[in-house]
Formats: C-alpha cells, structure tokens, sequence
C-alpha cells in the first residue's frame, strides 16, 4: 500500500527574534505523508527552505507524543488545530484535505510575547506556578503518599486536573486571553487533595492576583479553553477556582 | 473593610460582582413578566396590578434603590472587564474559529448589555419618569404600542435581553462555583428556557395590544 500524499498552502506567521512586528509569508508543503503530524510537516518545508538558504520557521516542541506541552500553535484560527483533544505533534495530516490553505499563528496574549515566528514566551506560566502552585513540605515517597487515605474518586478527580501540560492553550484560545483553565486545573489538583489543602487558601489568593499582574484577562465562562485543551480539562476545574477563592476571601 | 474591596477586585471577585448582581436582574425579569402578564387581562386587571404594586410603597422604594444599587455595579464592573479582556489580546488572530464553547449570547454580551442599558433609560422614561395622572398606565401602554418604531425598538431591547440571560443565566452558577456534570445540563437547560420564557412572554405584549385586544 503507498502512502497518500497531499501538497498544502501555508500561511505562516514569520517575526524576527527581537522584532516588533512580523508577517504572514506563503509557503508551499509539497507531497506531504498523510502519516505526518503537524510537525513533521513543517519540517519538510523547514528542510526546503534551508536548502533555499532563507531562515526556517521556529517552532516549539519537544516529545512529540502529546504529553510535553511544548508545541502548539494557532491552525486555521483553533489551538492545536480542529481535532479534539490532540497537540500539534499529535495532529495528523490526514485531517487535512489535499490543495487546503492552511493559517498558521502564534499564541496571542498580552502575557505571551512573540519570541521568533511562532514561538512565543510562556514563562508567564511559569510565574503563575511560582506565584503558588506547589505544597511546600516534602511530602515524601510513594508509600509516604499512600498513608493518608484518599477516596478514589476524589483521587480521580485531582488527577483529571493534574493532566494539565501547561501548553497555553487555554489561554490562546480564550477571547479574553484569560489562564483560569490553567489556574483552575493548578488549584484543582493540590486543593482536592489532603497534602495540597493547609495551602489551598493562600494558594489561590496569591494566584488569581498573579493572573492579573502578568497581563492575563478575566473569565467570562465563554468555554472555549474547554473546547480546546488538548487533555480535555473541563471548566469545573474553574468553577472549583471560585470556590476556593470565595472561601479563601469570606470564610 | 479593606479586604472586601480588594476580595472583590481580583479577576474572579469582579466575576462574583457580575453574577450576584445578574442573579438579582434575573429574579426582577421574573417578577416584572409575572406582573406584566395582568396585561393580558385587559385594562382593568393590569390597572389594578399597578395599583396594587404601588399601595407597597416603602417596599417598592427599597427595591428601587436596590436595584439601581445593582445596574451601577453590573454596568461599571462590565465596563472595566471588557476594557481590561480586550487589554488582554492586544494583537489579535488574523483566522479565529470559534471551538464550540461560544454561543451567540457569550460573545455579545458587552453589547446586549449596552443595548439593555439604553433600553432601560427609555423604557423608565416611558413609564417611571413621567407624570401619570393624566392618563391611565394602560393608555401610556396602548399608546406606545400604536407607534411602529417604539415597536421595533422593544423587540429588540426583548431579543437582547434574551440574548443576554442565554448566556448570563448559566453563567452565574458557574461562576458562584456551581458546576457539576451532573447538573450543570439542567441548569443550562433552564436558561435557555428561561430566556424564551423572557423573549416570549414581553415580546407578545405589543402582538397583544395590537391585534388582539
């Protein structure tokens, strides 16, 4: 059996590094695998285009397996492209029709400054994690863990949050540019769980008024970031956010 | 009492301002559209509606206040969230699609609001702000209704406002933190029919007044 091939338009976003301002540039992806993910063929056309001697398209990645949260990238207007619950290293070019013009874009957020092409600067994310989003005492080794009880279901519950990659796409997606699905998912998994709980008060203050400080926008409950995670973090992770938060500020 | 200004000015605090205060505009839609169906009765049910409502007096002055008390924090704290979101994204996408989460009433919600706002100011100048003693409220009613451009200007003040609950009415649960798979389908289920009910229920109104009664 051959593999099928398509050939591709793509309309890429090109930014110099330390450049105010970029373009879109049009590129030809010629007799792409429909094997491939979305990475693989930027790197054939990153392969002509050194061969041409002009500058490849930068992009961020790193495993290629969906779990790093690394790449990412805004195709035809959705994070990480039209599938569901798939990273850009995950989306495979059989989605995509043979002759499609394909728009590819940076994250776009005040938080988020263009670094080179379609990298952009994350560490906001960083700060947000360093703003609270730990337990501070060794909570020791596997069996240390395993002696507090800890009902499956809130166990499960915890870990649905702790999926969480850090990818942004939560916020690339959001119209309000807004990191509450990351937050949420943050103070979800530590505050579910009886380690994360002596901190969960102060965790979520010093958090959400991080947010804010880093240039992040508030939640209007528009669900996009739901729609569009890549590991399918729900907005109950939020809605468990204001909780904490209203008994952190009231109670 | 420092802590509870700066509780409410966190990003997720100024969301609680918006939903309480919504949860109040939702509850006095309910009110007024029960009232109002008296309208339906013909002149004398609905003038003795009005009357009856008025013979509160304290009470209606109460929530009077309270509610101008609540459109001056729903609108300013919407106000500053759609100038800080848009802030948020100063470069935007040249291709956006929406991912499904959005609905028509999550992304107007800014402009329904203004819209609401303007019709308010109408609406309370029609029937609050004037004198009514020359003619029964049900005249004022009649009469408005007799012109076609208040007409079109209700029932798109009634459109926005449904518009506007679609979204808002789910909206609040969430964000007071009450969103669970389990009934999270019911309650946006009620606000959508919560919004028909408001769509439906004000907007046959002028239908009523002129082709039926």
């Amino acid at each position: 059996m051959t593999a099928k091939t398509i050939s591709l338009t793509l309309k890429v976003w090109r930014q110099g590094r330390g450049e105010k301002k970029g373009c879109f540039k049009t590129y030809a992806a010629r007799n792409i695998s429909t094997d491939m993910s979305f990475l693989e063929m930027l790197d054939v056309v990153n392969e002509e285009l050194t061969k041409k001697g002009e500058e490849p398209i930068a992009f961020d990645h790193d495993c290629r397996e969906g779990i790093c949260g690394m790449c990412g990238a805004m195709v035809n207007g959705r994070a990480h492209g039209h599938q569901k619950e798939t990273t850009l290293c995950q989306l495979h070019m059989r989605h995509f029709s043979d002759g499609e013009t394909i728009v590819v874009e940076p994250w776009r957020a005040r938080a988020f400054k263009v670094v080179k092409d379609l990298v952009v600067d994350r560490s906001p994310l960083d700060q947000l994690i360093q703003a609270g989003g730990y337990i501070s005492v060794n909570t020791g080794g596997a069996p240390d863990g395993n002696a507090i009880p800890i009902p499956k279901k809130t166990a499960e519950a915890a870990f649905e949050a702790a999926v969480c990659i850090g990818c942004g796409a939560c916020v690339a997606a959001c119209p309000n540019a807004s990191a509450m699905l990351f937050v949420g998912a943050k103070v979800s998994h530590l505050a579910l769980l009886p380690q994360g709980r002596p901190e969960a008060a102060r965790r979520v203050q010093t958090m959400i008024r991080r947010m804010t400080e880093l240039g992040f926008g508030n939640c209007s409950n528009e669900a996009e970031c739901e729609a569009e995670c890549p590991k399918g973090i729900s907005i109950v992770a939020i809605a468990r956010l204001n909780r904490e938060l209203m008994k952190a500020e009231f109670l | 009492m420092n802590w509870f200004f700066e509780a409410f000015s966190t990003a997720i605090g100024k969301k609680l301002l918006m939903a309480v205060t919504g949860l109040g505009f939702c509850l006095f839609l309910l009110i007024h559209l029960i009232g109002n169906l008296t309208v339906y009765g013909g002149p004398g049910v609905f003038i003795s509606y009005v009357t009856h409502l008025h013979a509160l007096g304290p009470l209606i002055a109460v929530a009077e206040y309270g509610l101008l008390f609540f459109a001056v924090i729903h609108v300013s704290t919407g106000l500053l969230l759609f100038i800080q979101n848009r802030r948020a994204r100063p470069i935007g996408y040249a291709v956006k699609r929406n991912a499904g989460g959005r609905t028509i009433g999550s992304a107007t919600m800014p402009y329904t609001g203004l819209i609401i706002l303007c019709f308010i100011v109408i609406h309370l100048l029609n029937f609050k702000l004037i004198d009514q003693t020359p003619q029964t409220v049900f005249n004022t009613l009649t009469n408005l209704f007799s012109v076609l451009s208040y007409i079109l200007v209700y029932t798109a003040a009634v459109i926005a406002v449904a518009i506007h609950v679609r979204h808002g009415f789910w909206s609040l649960f969430q964000t007071l933190g009450v969103n669970h798979p389990k009934y999270m389908p019911f309650i946006q289920g009620m606000g959508i029919m919560f919004s028909l009910l408001i769509a439906g229920g004000f907007g046959f109104i002028p239908v009523y007044i002129g082709f039926i009664a």
